[in-house]
């Protein structure tokens, strides 16, 4: 298996020629994408029992050279936390392909746009090469821009380039860091491999920066700022976050899930990747105020607007606001324990968000809106489906015996030793989102049935078909965490011995 | 090399094949009166021209007609991209159908003119030259603006370019009497010595330079020399539109560079380069590079026609591209010259598809676009957006690399151009705005019920797909594009 990660990136695209080759016949173009993600999932689930956990650094690179004047190669490689994203990105675009059946609209294009996203999201977590990784990182805006705006809802025009603005905001500002960062390696290069080993060179001198003088930043704080701006607008961290809503709200079932699920652990994983290894002096003094004070903000922050809404999909966008405040929150403690927590949260929070997206579009499917006052009484009708939704709502509130519970436990084990305070922010987050889920439940779910939809079907084949998978994962994750863990440890370590003397 | 004006002929030929196809489509309109047959000959023209241009990269650069001339890589990249900005324009005034209704002997006779003044300009080492290359390129340009008869617009756009024209040049000739009076020559080896031994007055100098600058800012396109481009842009035919969007701008970066670098300044072992004359001029550009991306973005985004937008565009890409020159480094200069490649591509890419629009629904105006892509014009709409993505600067495309290298430039220079890329960067998320509308109003926007089926003529697809194709290529796989435009940093100096 040389090169399989090469395959596993580009197979989606031969998938999306194919499938503007084909004629427009919806079932066809339907079933050859769901067949173009099979293999990349194939592959993950491959590199997942074949990556060695013992060994930290980069496996299964390969190394061409691109561009030589510049020094640009065609990098790819994983660690343990790649390969957990990866395996989370086949899963669920395999899983979306199937969400997406029900779309009639220019069904080519629709599918074509997908699989070209899959393969930048791929792309993005392969990558090793700083000019590489923010190729396919861009790469991945323009299909997301289509996918919200042509096959959005009523305001998918505004949230769409909303989306794309915002994001290109944080891309330019990071292509600036990207180069200055290549400026300095010596001889230049954009190998992430050899910014990482380079790291000390990296000036920390004091630069006057009027008005910011009392900062005391040097080259290595600004950088790693413009980095940061990037990825903070991914993830997204508050007060960047603004367009996670409108995006969500408009987007079709499938591509919240994507975005939930994928794009926004885009943005830990980068600063991870990135500014961890090879920013190490300033993320260390960056952490307590940026990632540690922004992450439990974010927490209670998202978890308080989560409950002012009145619309089901805005009230779960919200609620991946707060949950990825504990990944930040995580990453900023540089324990074993918080960091762990913090990437099993990544992994978690894409299988239970991308579950509860899931499930509110199989209820707008069927009613055509999303008020959560004008439901009642669901759990009579559905039982079926009441079920699963209650699974993905306590995975969501963190109940022990489900994943949630582990990555936000562990989050707030390693955070505890660093910051106090923080830790009791974070930990006041958890009881707000079980407040803001259980009302949901209660509001929607229970009661008496609400007559107007009496004549609702229960949830049917395909919908269960892709809602199982990530309930199973749930629970077993929930259950026997060790399956993630494993793999990050070493790689996680790795990175955090990197930042660790620089505190 | 310094030759005499008979020893220079044989290094003259692609001007010379360039006069001499200009005559015989003057004799053959006054015959033939064929408007198709002018074209073709007009095409076979440039083409043999470009195989003369490119033959002469094996030359050895010198000067030529007694120095008022140079021929070096640098001039021949700046005619190789006037001929093919050329070409393309035949090639879509062929398909167009606003060129149908006007003189098109003379149409062509005197896009060849423009054209061969743009050599001109490329190779000029003289400021008497240089003066008389731009008048001879405004000249024509003029009149081919107003081209289209009974069209107020275009008349408009004519007298409007005739007056600004006018101005700039007779400040930019004066601005050279003050080089001259100074150092007592016109010719750029002998004023580049001269400041070299002599301290002449800053003050002085920095004048003439302004005064110079203003001459070159006017066709280079910049703030606040640009208030001809929008009604220009709008009011010319689209194919001339296209061809001066990208040629005029491209032969003005060249005179700009070759006076400014080998006629001013002093080339360092290093590569980079020093200004012999004390005057910081490289300041005056940053800002008023600055100055020209931010005004073109923000006035571009409430256009309404796209003509308009495109040249408002047109006037911030200029900014991004004085980066370049606003470094002082020859990696500056080489990501102009790929900048400008790139820009010829996808903005001739552009202009094409608006004219393919234009020809079936006869407007430019935006509203025009509703639900493009859906009402049966899928293609050329896919075309425009990735020529459009590509102008703003993301990757897959070619303009993505065109501004990397621009940027990579400034951020090598470090310290206060640190503040220029971060300007020049939030400039690409506001222009992300307009272009984006123009994709929102094709593809996310459904048609309106009485909006026609837009049926494009399948016969310029023989150009919009390879531009597409080129536009997609070059943004993955640069290394020949960066190998060329490298090699054609070379100028001839003593």
């Amino acid at each position: 298996m040389n090169n399989v990660l090469t395959y596993m990136t580009f197979i989606p695209v031969a998938g999306a020629a194919i499938v503007l080759a084909l004629p427009n016949n919806a079932k066809l173009i339907r079933w050859v994408s769901a067949v173009a993600t099979v293999p990349p999932l194939l592959m993950a689930i491959w590199l997942f029992k074949n990556f060695d956990r013992a060994v930290p650094g980069f496996q299964f690179v390969e190394d061409y050279t691109w561009i030589p004047a510049y020094n640009i190669s065609y990098t790819m490689g994983v660690d343990g936390l790649s390969i957990s994203m990866i395996l989370l990105t086949a899963l669920l675009s395999f899983l979306c392909i199937f969400a997406s059946f029900g779309i009639e609209k220019a069904v080519k294009g629709y599918f074509a746009l997908f699989l070209l996203l899959d393969a930048g999201m791929m792309g993005v977590f392969c990558a090793l090469d700083f000019f590489l990784f923010y190729v396919f990182w861009e790469v991945m805006l323009l299909p997301m821009y289509f996918l919200i705006g042509i096959w959005g809802g009523p305001r998918r025009e505004y949230a769409a380039i909303k989306f794309f603005l915002y994001t290109l905001f944080g891309s330019v500002l990071m292509l600036l860091a990207i180069l200055a960062l290549y400026f300095s390696t010596d001889p230049h290069t954009f190998d992430m491999r050899i910014m990482m080993a380079q790291a000390n060179k990296y000036s920390t001198q004091v630069i006057p920066m009027w008005p910011f003088n009392h900062l005391r930043w040097g080259f290595q704080h600004v950088i790693w700022m413009a980095l940061f701006i990037g990825f903070a607008i991914k993830i997204p961290a508050f007060p960047f976050h603004t367009w996670l809503p409108d995006a969500h709200v408009e987007a079709p079932t499938a591509i919240s899930v994507i975005l939930a699920g994928v794009l926004l652990k885009m943005g830990t994983y980068g600063i991870l990747r990135t500014n961890f290894p090879m920013l190490p002096a300033a993320t260390a003094d960056m952490a307590y105020w940026c990632l540690g004070a922004l992450g439990a903000w974010n927490i209670i922050y998202g978890a308080l607007c989560a409950m002012a809404q009145t619309d089901l999909k805005k009230l779960v966008a919200y609620s991946s606001v707060s949950h990825m405040g504990y990944v930040m929150l995580g990453m900023a403690s540089f324990t074993t324990q918080g960091l762990n927590g913090a990437v099993l949260q990544m992994f978690n929070h894409g299988t239970i968000t991308g579950m509860l997206f899931l499930l509110v579009g199989v209820i707008y499917d069927r009613a055509h809106h999303r008020e959560i006052d004008g439901f009642g009484g669901v759990a009579a009708i559905m039982p079926v489906y009441t079920g699963v939704t209650a699974l993905a709502f306590f995975a969501s509130m963190g109940l022990p015996g489900l994943s949630g519970f582990i990555s936000e436990v562990l989050v707030l084990l390693g955070t505890w030793q660093k910051y106090p305070v923080l830790t009791i922010l974070g930990a006041s987050g958890v009881i707000l989102t079980a407040g803001y889920l259980l009302w949901t439940i209660q509001r929607v779910y229970l009661g008496p049935a609400n007559e107007k939809y009496l004549k609702f079907p229960e949830i049917n084949g395909r919908e269960m078909f892709t809602l199982v998978p990530l309930g199973v994962i749930v629970i077993v994750v929930g259950v026997y965490p060790s399956v993630v863990l494993d793999l990050l440890r070493s790689s996680l370590d790795q990175i955090n011995q990197v930042v660790i003397p620089h505190l | 090399m310094d030759l005499k004006n008979v020893a220079s002929l044989s290094f003259f030929l692609p001007e010379i094949i360039l006069s001499g196809t200009i005559l015989l489509l003057i004799i053959l309109d006054l015959i033939a009166r064929s408007g198709r047959g002018v074209a073709l000959i007009a095409l076979v023209g440039c083409a043999a021209s470009l195989i003369a241009t490119l033959d002469l990269y094996s030359a050895q650069p010198g000067w030529l007609f007694h120095r008022m001339m140079v021929l070096d890589n640098f001039s021949l990249f700046f005619k190789v991209i006037a001929l093919a900005a050329t070409i393309l324009c035949i090639w879509m005034s062929l398909g167009s159908n606003e060129i149908k209704q006007v003189h098109e002997g003379e149409y062509y006779t005197l896009l060849l003119t423009c054209t061969l003044g743009m050599f001109f300009m490329a190779s000029s080492s003289n400021l008497l030259m240089a003066y008389l290359s731009l008048e001879l390129v405004s000249l024509t340009s003029y009149v081919l603006t107003g081209f289209l008869p009974h069209n107020r617009r275009s008349s408009e756009a004519a007298l409007k370019y005739l007056i600004y024209g006018g101005v700039a040049s007779g400040t930019m000739i004066y601005g050279m009497s003050w080089i001259f009076g100074m150092t007592g020559s016109l010719d750029y080896a002998a004023i580049q010595a001269a400041l070299g031994q002599t301290q002449f007055n800053k003050a002085a100098l920095f004048i003439a330079f302004i005064f110079i600058m203003a001459g070159f800012g006017y066709k280079i396109v910049f703030v606040p020399f640009h208030m001809w481009s929008p009604d220009v842009y709008q009011g010319a035919p689209t194919p001339f539109t296209a061809f001066l969007s990208v040629a005029s701008n491209a032969a003005g970066i060249a005179i700009m560079t070759r006076f400014f670098f080998p006629g001013v300044s002093r080339m360092l072992p290093s590569g980079d380069w020093a200004f012999t004359s004390g005057v910081e001029w490289p300041q005056v550009l940053l800002f008023l590079s600055m100055l020209t991306m931010t005004v073109g973005n923000l006035c571009a985004l409430n256009q309404r026609n796209l003509k308009r937008m495109l040249a408002y565009s047109g006037i911030a890409h200029a900014g991004y591209m004085m980066m370049g020159l606003a470094v002082l480094n020859n990696d500056g200069l080489s990501a102009i010259l790929f900048y400008v490649v790139v820009y010829l591509i996808m903005n001739v890419g552009a202009f094409l598809v608006v004219a393919m629009i234009a020809n079936v629904t006869g407007d430019e105006d935006i509203g025009t676009y509703r639900g493009l892509a859906w009402r049966g014009a899928i293609v050329p709409a896919v075309c425009l957006a990735i020529f459009l993505f590509s102008l703003t600067g993301l990757p897959p495309f070619a303009g993505f690399v065109g501004k990397f290298f621009l940027f990579s430039a400034v951020l090598k220079q470090g310290g206060a151009f640190g503040v220029l890329a971060v300007v020049a960067a939030i400039n690409s998320v506001i222009s992300l705005y307009y272009y984006a509308k123009i994709v929102k109003t094709m593809f996310l926007d459904t048609p309106n019920p009485e909006d026609k089926s837009v049926c494009v003529a399948t016969n310029n697809f023989t150009l919009l797909i390879p531009l597409t194709v080129l536009t997609i290529v070059f943004g993955v796989y640069f290394s020949p594009l960066v190998r060329y435009t490298t090699q054609s940093l070379r100028f001839f100096v003593k």
